[in-house]
């Protein structure tokens, strides 16, 4: 599904990524673990299609397609999606309006018919009383006075609207009480099926005990490191990243 | 040739004596514009209050008066958002009994009811003192005392390449309501300059909503003198997405205690459009509150102009003033010119003002596009946002949705 081979970019002329090789066959869910400054989320950026961040090297290929050449609306329809870890805010847009634009933009890239107010709303009400999300964050401006786990969890109801193949979720997890976070990984796991990966940037091994990964990675100066099964995530929680950093060095 | 300032005095000097109203008014305004010229114009005198806009290309302009217009009025009017409501219908500056729709009372034309009222300076503003010698038609409404007139929709349809110059009154009685909703459109290369006073007095209310959708290559300078009594609101809304070169001038007086004033406004403008939104409010009662927040979003090579001035005067205590100018430039080759002044001769008053300038926020944008929606739309998409807190001061439901879809229609030709 997702091919990356030496993956290098920079934000202004700061090199971040620096050749990252990395391959997530569809149907599996990777983790991306790693200290802060690592380069996960400019992962998740540039393979968006953040304009800020220039390509230095490497490809990244998307079901075949070079997903470097795309902008980000035509990522998002070949099935790309990006949970921000810090959602935006959009004063003035009505969520449920900015969810049905979203879902209709996408509906029409793939030559469907798009969904009137009434479609949607059915549809958005039957995810959010799965997310345990109340209704009127459908009827409040985007993200505008959300609280952060209200933030993250409106991420997941994108994500379960727009139906990606491939989710890239940036610490989606982190801020939230135990509860919240199982409530994303449910929204995960129901996505779950032979035709959809994900990606998932965590600090903590805490989600993958609810989002078990088929693979865990290690990302370290903008390489990846070391690569696993769900055990080094739990070898990571105990030893930390200290001995990763010193050899590394 | 053009007709420029000399065209519209020599055509005076033949009309003098067959307008409506008083001569010796008209003949002082022609006097007065003799001197001043229109502003911009090379052979007249540079005024203050028309800095940042020129009417040089009006003074270039040819107008003519046709027998025939040449577009149907008709065609125009159909395709308008008229609300269920009375609507006196102007073509070509002209009242058209035929396409108006009234209640019997309350209503009166200029043409017939020639008062020249009392706020207005045509010796201080060249363009009311051209609109005071050639004015032939207007709309003259009077709500009584504690009476709800319910809404009212004054439409202007241009159809011919010529100059109008509408002269409307508006007069609420103590306690009165009235929601008052402007529609001026048109097409062709025509100006229209209109001049409106409005009386609020006690405890009433106006609602002025306007909408100016005039032709790409129209000329509109709309001049509005407002008197608004103890306790009294005049609550306005201006929309402006049309027409060439357009000039928004409000005189706002707060001459009783607890009046308030709104002078709202959002301007869409692309291409080489040109926008200006003057205002002038008077505090001069005390405990009174003035609110303005102009918006601007402005494309292609368009400059979008705001001047407000807040006058406060000696005796005008516990004044609460609120200015607010902002705009959104979504090319490099925009502009916005931005003249906020206070004037302040009370000392215990509480008055701000603000100006800024920004483009399109880029993690909004990317947002946006990453969920799939096209760079275009998420553009549309965050600058209604920006809009709509504009918009949010047009309390009727009804008449947001209209403007809302003004604004889409705006779009929909920036697209095409």
């Amino acid at each position: 599904m997702l091919e990356i081979r030496g993956l290098a970019a920079s934000i202004n002329e700061k090199p971040i990524l620096n050749g990252i090789d990395l391959e997530v066959p569809a149907g599996e869910v990777h983790a991306i673990m790693g200290p802060n400054g690592s380069g996960k989320s400019t992962l998740g950026y540039v393979l968006s299609g953040r304009e800020d961040y220039a390509v230095t090297g490497g490809t990244a290929t998307f079901n075949g397609v070079d997903l470097l050449a795309m902008e980000p609306e035509q990522r998002a329809a070949a099935g790309l999606f990006l949970a921000f870890q810090a959602p935006i805010e959009l004063p003035g847009v009505n969520n449920a309006n900015f969810l049905r634009t979203a879902l209709n933009a996408l509906r029409r890239a793939h030559g469907e018919s798009e969904l009137d107010a009434v479609q949607f709303l059915k549809l958005a009400k039957a995810e959010t009383k799965r997310l345990a999300m109340p209704d009127d964050m459908l009827k409040r401006n985007v993200n505008v006075g959300f609280s952060g786990g209200e933030k993250k969890r409106n991420e997941v109801l994108q994500m379960a609207l727009l139906r990606p193949k491939l989710a890239i979720l940036d610490e989606t997890d982190s801020g939230l009480d135990i509860d919240a976070l199982k409530i994303v990984a449910d929204g995960v796991n129901a996505l779950r099926r032979p035709e959809f990966s994900a990606l998932v940037i965590t600090h903590h091994q805490r989600l993958l005990d609810y989002l078990v990964p088929n693979k865990v990675h290690v990302l370290l100066h903008g390489r990846i490191v070391r690569s696993g099964g769900p055990e080094l995530a739990k070898e990571l929680e105990k030893s930390g990243y200290a001995e990763l950093i010193a050899e590394a060095a | 040739m053009s007709t420029g300032a000399s065209g519209f005095l020599e055509r005076f000097e033949g009309v003098l004596g067959k307008l409506p109203g008083d001569s010796a008014l008209r003949a002082a305004a022609a006097a007065a514009f003799r001197a001043s010229g229109l502003p911009g114009d090379s052979r007249g005198r540079r005024i203050e209050a028309w800095k940042y806009t020129s009417l040089r290309a009006v003074a270039d302009a040819k107008f003519q008066r046709e027998a025939a217009p040449r577009h149907e009025a008709e065609t125009i009017l159909a395709g308008l958002p008229l609300l269920d409501a009375p609507r006196i219908i102007f073509v070509d500056g002209a009242w058209r009994d035929d396409l108006s729709a009234i209640a019997a009372a309350g209503f009166a034309r200029f043409a017939q009811q020639p008062d020249f009222g009392t706020l207005t300076w045509p010796d201080r503003e060249p363009m009311v003192a051209l609109n005071t010698m050639l004015a032939e038609d207007g709309a003259v409404l009077d709500v009584p005392a504690d009476h709800d007139g319910g809404v009212v929709q004054l439409v202007s349809i241009a159809a011919s390449d010529a100059d109008f110059h509408p002269r409307h009154s508006v007069r609420l009685g103590r306690g009165a309501r009235l929601t008052l909703v402007e529609i001026s459109v048109g097409q062709g290369t025509y100006l229209l300059n209109t001049v409106a006073e409005i009386h609020v007095a006690e405890g009433a209310t106006l609602t002025h909503i306007r909408l100016q959708d005039e032709a790409a290559s129209a000329f509109h300078v709309s001049t509005t003198y407002a008197d608004v009594e103890a306790g009294a609101t005049y609550d306005s809304f201006t929309l402006n997405l049309g027409a060439r070169l357009s000039r928004t001038e409000v005189h706002a007086q707060l001459t009783g205690k607890g009046g308030a004033a709104h002078l709202n406004a959002a301007q869409l403008l692309a291409g080489s459009q040109h926008a200006d939104f003057t205002s002038v409010v008077g505090h001069t009662a005390p405990g009174c509150q003035s609110r303005q927040t102009v918006k601007n979003v402005l494309a292609g090579k368009s400059r979008g102009v705001f001047q407000g001035k807040i006058e406060v005067a000696r005796q005008a205590q516990k004044t609460d003033g609120y200015q607010m100018n902002q705009a959104l430039l979504l090319s490099p080759f925009a502009e916005v010119d931005s003249k906020p002044e206070l004037e302040i001769f009370a000392d215990d008053v509480k008055c701000s003002h603000g100006a800024t300038v920004g483009e399109l926020d880029a993690e909004q944008m990317f947002y946006l596009r990453s969920r799939g929606v096209p760079e275009a739309e998420a553009r549309s998409i965050l600058v209604r946002a920006f809009l709509a807190e504009a918009l949010d001061a047009v309390a009727d439901e009804t008449i947001r949705a209209r403007l809302e879809a003004a604004v889409e229609g705006w779009w929909e030709r920036q697209a095409a």
